[in-house]
């Protein structure tokens, strides 16, 4: 009864769209190349949805397609944007030139081009990862980025996030606000100031209650417990934040099916 | 030698010379630090590389044996050639193959980002919607005064960065202006917000930090594995 | 059991496609009926418009893209606000991509915006596509001191010494201002991290919802500016609107994140109504249940 009732809808949709498209108030999948593709990314849209029934193999379909296109887009991203200009052209500029990006043609090879051979050499060495054999050679490479991740990320969190923000916590309590243009007026207020010691104070408190080699008892324990509200007052601000960012997304799904698709917009 | 000591001593030369570049911003640190950043970003364009062979690799594998549902994979395998294809060739290119952008319009490159790629991924994103909702109703609970001031909070946030907030609170003389929804929404994320995330913020930095040191001096081992 | 008590149990333990089909019916409602709802602008939003508009003819701006379809609903009515704005202004583009995705962004933005809105903008003088490159952090590191060096090309493969408004640039320190619009990473963070910080750049940026809490304390010292999801793309457009009155024209081009706000309040409401009718059943059956012992 139940399987008769969803082929009845269903019948029912394929039939209403049919009318539209006969009656022109919607685009016909088989008008051109674009009318196929919007017709083709509604069923994969309406595909997705449909595991907030049930995971079916229609889902499984649109799924599997979205994996398999999405690796191969990336991998054609990094090599037209990357490995043709930053390697290839490098490594062999004439002959990069002649085959992939005329553009290149027009500048000096590198005099320091040979050194473009240690990517080279890493990026074959991470590719023997693939091998059934050898794949330990891949940790050369892997220690390179790794060695480049630490060294690039050790200053920019001292100096952005760890340097900077205990600096403008401690310039904050002026209660000075800092004028938009270079040379501008600032403008000093008490209500400025009175949040900028509760933030203070609020930050401080957050801090204690990370600050595990001292006991969370007394006056400190209390501190550190104002500093676990502030942390869910952080968390709450984070979920409510959230939920609007993921209903903004479905807008737009809709408003595709809706306008781009069925025309009714 | 191979397997453990030309890593350690390429991840603590490599990672050394982009600390020194810093404090020392001359010639050679400050070029080799460019020239190491810019290795790392190719080395990072061959990790798509790996990342599709080892996708094929597995869903290749599935094929072959007639897995259990081996014919989703075989449209995993499908897509991905097809999408390979006509990338790495610029089919339907409208400015042809040599001097053109890949993602050019009317490329079928472009073809497929449009109408494959951008409808599965926008959709995938689309649907936490529904699971956030789902989540708010069964989760969100009121079971004690920590979980109480966050959903309160959640609460204010979620009215007040809407024209709702202002309307409900919309009566209240201006001498009450610090109790509109859009005040509270305003002081909670610039002054409450803000402090927790800089506590976290400074807190995180002293962790990637220390984490970034025991990597550099080879402290912090556990990439190359037990092998 | 009385009637109310075992709706209440009911009420509880809802199936989840319930919520689903109300959450589904609130957006696709709303959507319909095209609910729009003014806006005020906060001081964030304002601060980076008003930085746009104090910024001299020929300015030169970083317009890094660092999204893709997952969150370009949220984040598409920001980016094309910013280039109008830009492009109002007589301001130097310079647009550039961090994910994969973002070059099609860009595509997008240049076709959707300065292609059809402002075709007297002459690519290479006016605006440029410099395109994506892998390495997140990597590439802003390197373009902080030598921009040439790894953009040998725009994404179009043309020589980066041939295209005008690339003439006496060395590296991106010179810009007036970094305009980020992110959905994670890399993204406006490794901007503050790795450009505007060090570099001395004023940076500035849209990014979505779910970000936006995080990255608050790096205002006002080393961020002017921050949108947070469409809710500051719908701000920032009644900002345009006052700026540029042409704008309120046409709304559905125009102001496609003041049209999406209807939605998302039928939506939050929706939402607030499933989670204070949970706290109500759950305080319920908790009184129920203690008074039961």
């Amino acid at each position: 009864m139940k399987r008769i009732v969803w082929w009845g809808l269903l019948g029912l949709v394929v039939l209403v769209l049919a009318l539209r498209v006969a009656g022109g108030e919607m685009r016909s999948p088989f008008a051109d190349l674009q009318g196929f593709g919007v017709w083709f990314a509604a069923f994969l849209t309406l595909a997705i949805v449909s595991f907030l029934y049930n995971d079916n193999p229609i889902y499984r379909f649109a799924e599997h397609l979205f994996v398999g296109v999405s690796a191969a887009y990336w991998m054609v991203m990094g090599f037209w944007s990357t490995l043709v200009p930053n390697l290839l052209g490098k490594l062999w500029p004439s002959l990069t030139a002649r085959w992939f990006m005329p553009g290149l043609a027009e500048q000096a090879r590198d005099p320091l081009w040979f050194l473009y051979l240690i990517p080279l050499a890493f990026g074959i060495l991470l590719l023997t990862r693939l091998l059934p054999k050898g794949g330990h050679l891949s940790r050369w490479a892997l220690a390179f980025i790794l060695g480049t991740t630490a060294g690039l990320r050790l200053i920019a969190y001292l100096t952005a996030d760890f340097m900077g923000q205990v600096q403008a916590t401690l310039v904050s309590v002026a209660g000075y606000t800092p004028a938009l243009t270079p040379g501008g007026a600032g403008v000093f207020s008490f209500e400025r100031m009175f949040w900028d010691l509760v933030a203070v104070v609020a930050i401080l408190s957050a801090l204690s209650y990370f600050y595990f080699s001292k006991a969370h008892t007394g006056a400190f324990g209390r501190f550190s417990r104002l500093g676990i509200w502030v942390l869910m007052v952080t968390f709450g601000a984070g979920f409510g934040y959230t939920v609007m960012g993921r209903v903004a997304l479905l807008v737009g799904r809709v408003e595709f099916l809706l306008a781009d698709w069925l025309s009714v917009l | 030698m191979m397997r453990r000591t030309i890593p350690l001593f390429i991840t603590a030369f490599v990672g050394s010379i982009l600390v020194i570049a810093y404090f020392i911003p001359h010639p050679p640190f400050d070029q080799l630090r460019e020239d190491f950043s810019i290795f790392f970003d190719i080395i990072a364009a061959v990790a798509f590389i790996l990342g599709g062979g080892n996708l094929i690799r597995m869903h290749g594998n599935r094929v072959s044996r007639r897995e259990k549902g081996y014919g989703y994979s075989l449209v995993t395998v499908i897509g991905f050639a097809l999408v390979l294809v006509i990338g790495l060739t610029k089919m339907g290119n409208p400015d042809g193959f040599r001097n053109s952008s890949v993602t050019a319009a009317g490329s079928y490159f472009d073809l497929a980002y449009q109408y494959v790629f951008r409808p599965c991924a926008a959709t995938m994103f689309a649907l936490l919607a529904f699971y956030v909702a789902s989540a708010s109703f069964r989760a969100f609970r009121a079971k004690n005064v920590e979980a109480s001031i966050l959903l309160l909070v959640a609460f204010i946030i979620l009215v007040g960065r809407t024209f709702v907030g202002a309307w409900l609170t919309a009566w209240l003389p201006p001498s009450l202006d610090f109790l509109t929804i859009p005040y509270l929404a305003d002081k909670i994320m610039t002054v409450l917000n803000f402090a927790g995330n800089r506590a976290i913020m400074i807190g995180i930095a002293l962790g990637i930090v220390s984490t970034s040191l025991k990597v550099i001096i080879g402290i912090d081992r556990s990439y190359l594995g037990s092998g | 059991m009385s009637r109310f008590i075992r709706f209440v149990e009911t009420f509880n333990s809802l199936d989840k496609r319930w919520i689903f089909l109300a959450v589904g019916v609130a957006v696709v409602t709303a959507t319909i009926f095209r609910l729009t709802f003014p806006e005020i602008p906060t001081p964030m939003v304002r601060a980076i418009y008003d930085k746009v508009e104090t910024l001299p003819v020929g300015s030169r701006v970083l317009l890094p893209f660092d999204y893709d379809p997952g969150s370009e609903p949220e984040l598409q009515p920001m980016a094309d606000a910013f280039v109008r704005q830009c492009a109002e202004k007589g301001l130097k583009m310079y647009f550039i991509a961090l994910w994969p995705l973002g070059q099609s962004m860009v595509e997008g933005v240049i076709n959707r915006v300065l292609l059809e809105e402002y075709p007297q903008l002459r690519y290479g003088e006016d605006y440029v596509d410099l395109g994506y490159k892998s390495g997140g952090e990597g590439v802003i590191a390197v373009i902080l001191t030598d921009l040439k060096k790894l953009y040998t090309t725009d994404a179009r493969g043309t020589n980066i010494e041939a295209i005008p408004m690339m003439a006496g640039i060395a590296n991106i320190r010179g810009f007036d201002l970094i305009l980020n619009v992110s959905a994670g990473y890399p993204g406006l963070k490794e901007w503050i991290q790795y450009a505007g910080t060090p570099g001395n750049i004023p940076t500035a940026g849209g990014c979505t919802a779910v970000q936006a809490p995080l990255l608050y304390p790096y205002h006002p010292d080393q961020m002017l500016g921050l949108m947070g999801g469409i809710k500051a793309a719908a701000e920032y457009e009644a900002l345009m609107m006052e700026g540029y009155p042409k704008f309120a024209e046409n709304k559905a081009r125009y102001l496609t994140a003041l049209t999406r706000m209807g939605p998302q309040t039928v939506a939050h409401l929706a939402i607030i109504f499933f989670i204070v009718a949970g706290n109500v059943a759950y305080q319920i059956m908790r009184r129920r249940k203690g008074a039961a012992r």
